[in-house]
């Protein structure tokens, strides 16, 4: 057995069951700090026998077995093994007792249980009383299985950064004594809420880089959208979560496509829509059926995979149905109150009734001075002055784009509509 | 990444029309499916009808022929597909290897061809191919 044969095996193996074994170790610890714990040191001593005794037959199994005897261990060691005898006796009357029955009643109740311990921690990674770069750290570590050095890489912060923030977190989470469960009634919606978030800020950090040089990080797309279909299969009722699966399906349809030879990003309606992922847009719009399917009003999610459904049906951007896109985004706009989505109305409207009653909505947004530091509003302005023939102010807003941009990538495109003019 | 595991079950090469694996075979594998589904890796699966209700298209000396279903020289045909998406080889390999496939049953995995594999040259090409098809 090569030393890193093993390593790579652990490595997949742990993307695998992250979730589940923190899930369980924390289901029966009650404590997610405590249980990481107890599963990095499983790792570790899973990597040292593997490397001597082979890949055992079984090593998503064996993983989950060692973790779970640590547990047990962790619970003798402080002598919390009777009382969590007693705890699970309340609830399975013929469990319980002392020693080996003890023990047994726990490994029991440790069992899989079809999701809901991955579920819970969701729910206690994205809880409220941690900051949103901490819920979305934490997800990719617990549920990720991503080591802190990928999510340093991912984000581009140092790895010290990362580390400080999972184990602040943690500390949080246990003083705050947060329950390892599935909120229930009112409470839901909310924390569910905070769940769809945190998964959408990693699809977005790897779909549209805010800083550095690259444009996309397609692997963070990738375990946002590993992430989102999981959820979608644990709390199937909910329509948000199928429309956040739906929006993340359709843009990550158009990762090929988003980008030309050097890196350079290309937009939506001058993409080579062949490069669209036939597969991801299929999902994608099966994902927004399943939402429409259970009912009730559109939520934002639903209503963003809507009108990236409208795109991915236009065979050709002349095709693009912009009205249905414009009524979507009034109804967007109506829930979220939010400028940003204001401005992308403004371009709706645009391309749905001529540029001049697009611009006039993002005249009104540039005079409110909400979006004063966002680049994209006078890189909108400049397009739309430019389809008017107002070349200098055209050419002044792009200007002013680039300077507010912070990716290099979108700095260079900006500049080179400047340019052009 | 992108992998297709493909089921290959010795004898399906020479099933019958209209063979279907049994009930107490499917259960399991229903559960398998869920697995990859609650795991988020699951992409897309179909089970295929055996070769006896397909044909084989060949090419030879630039002119199509067609043969009828089942082909006397097949030694192994595919009965399925999983399509997943894994962080690596090894990731694919350990799903494959939790498959609650028969005894006579082979799974290969094979990674997807992305666009993004391609050399600049071919993904041009391939661009161009699927505007020139497009009514």
């Amino acid at each position: 057995m090569t030393d890193q044969r093993a390593e790579r095996i652990l490595e997949a193996v742990w993307r695998m069951e992250a979730a589940r074994i923190i899930g369980g170790v924390t289901r029966l610890v009650r404590d997610v700090s405590v249980a990481e714990d107890l599963a990095q040191e499983t790792l570790v001593t899973a990597l040292e026998r593997w490397r001597e005794e082979g890949i055992p037959e079984n090593p998503g199994a064996w993983l989950m077995a060692a973790a779970k005897n640590r547990a047990i261990d962790s619970l003798r060691r402080r002598g919390m093994m009777e009382r969590k005898a007693a705890e699970l006796a309340d609830a399975v009357p013929s469990s319980g007792g002392s020693g080996e029955a003890a023990e047994e009643a726990v490994l029991a109740a440790l069992e899989d249980d079809g999701g809901d311990d991955v579920l819970r921690l969701m729910f206690v990674a994205c809880h409220p009383v941690l900051s949103t770069e901490a819920r979305v750290a934490l997800t990719l570590r617990l549920l990720g299985g991503l080591t802190t050095d990928e999510i340093a890489r991912a984000f581009l912060v140092p790895e010290p950064t990362i580390a400080q923030r999972i184990v602040r977190a943690k500390r949080t989470l246990t003083a705050a004594r947060v329950p390892f469960e599935v909120p229930k009634g009112s409470e839901l919606g909310a924390r569910l809420s905070a769940v769809l978030e945190a998964v959408y800020l990693i699809f977005n950090e790897g779909y549209a880089a805010t800083k550095g040089d690259a444009w996309v990080r397609p692997e963070l797309c990738e375990d946002a959208l590993r992430l989102g279909r999981s959820l979608a299969e644990l709390v199937p009722d909910e329509p948000e979560v199928h429309g956040l699966v739906s929006l993340m399906e359709i843009q990550a349809s158009r990762t090929q496509a988003r980008q030309g030879p050097t890196g350079e990003p290309i937009l939506l309606l001058d993409q080579d829509r062949s490069h669209w992922d036939e597969l991801l847009i299929r999902r994608g719009l099966d994902a927004l059926g399943r939402a429409e399917a259970i009912g009730g009003a559109y939520g934002p999610y639903t209503l963003q995979a809507a009108i990236a459904a409208c795109h991915a049906r236009a065979r050709t951007a002349a095709e693009t149905d912009w009205v249905r896109i414009v009524a979507l985004y009034d109804g967007l706009v109506a829930l979220t109150g939010s400028p940003v989505v204001e401005l992308n109305r403004a371009v709706a409207v645009a391309m749905a009734f001529g540029p001049e009653a697009g611009l006039e909505i993002a005249d009104r947004l540039a005079a409110d001075s909400v979006l004063e530091s966002y680049h994209l509003l006078p890189s909108v302005r400049g397009d739309l002055l430019e389809k008017l023939g107002r070349k200098d102010e055209a050419r002044a807003e792009f200007e002013r784009a680039a300077f507010l941009a912070k990716n290099t990538r979108e700095r260079t495109l900006l500049l080179g509509r400047a340019k052009a003019l | 990444m992108r992998f297709m595991m493909l089921i290959i079950p010795k004898g399906y090469e020479k099933a019958a029309p209209g063979t279907f694996p049994e009930a107490k075979d499917v259960e399991p594998m229903m559960r398998y499916n869920e697995s990859l589904r609650k795991a988020g890796v699951l992409l897309a699966l179909d089970g295929l009808h055996p070769p006896s209700m397909g044909a084989r298209v060949s090419f030879k000396g630039g002119k199509s022929s067609v043969v009828d279903g089942p082909f006397a020289e097949a030694k192994e045909v595919v009965g399925g597909y999983w399509m997943i998406q894994a962080k690596s080889r090894e990731e694919a390999i350990e799903w494959a290897r939790r498959c609650p496939a028969g005894d006579t049953e082979t799974i290969e995995v094979r990674q997807v061809q992305e666009l993004s594999d391609f050399p600049e040259d071919v993904r041009q090409v391939v661009g161009k191919e699927f505007k020139a098809s497009a009514p």
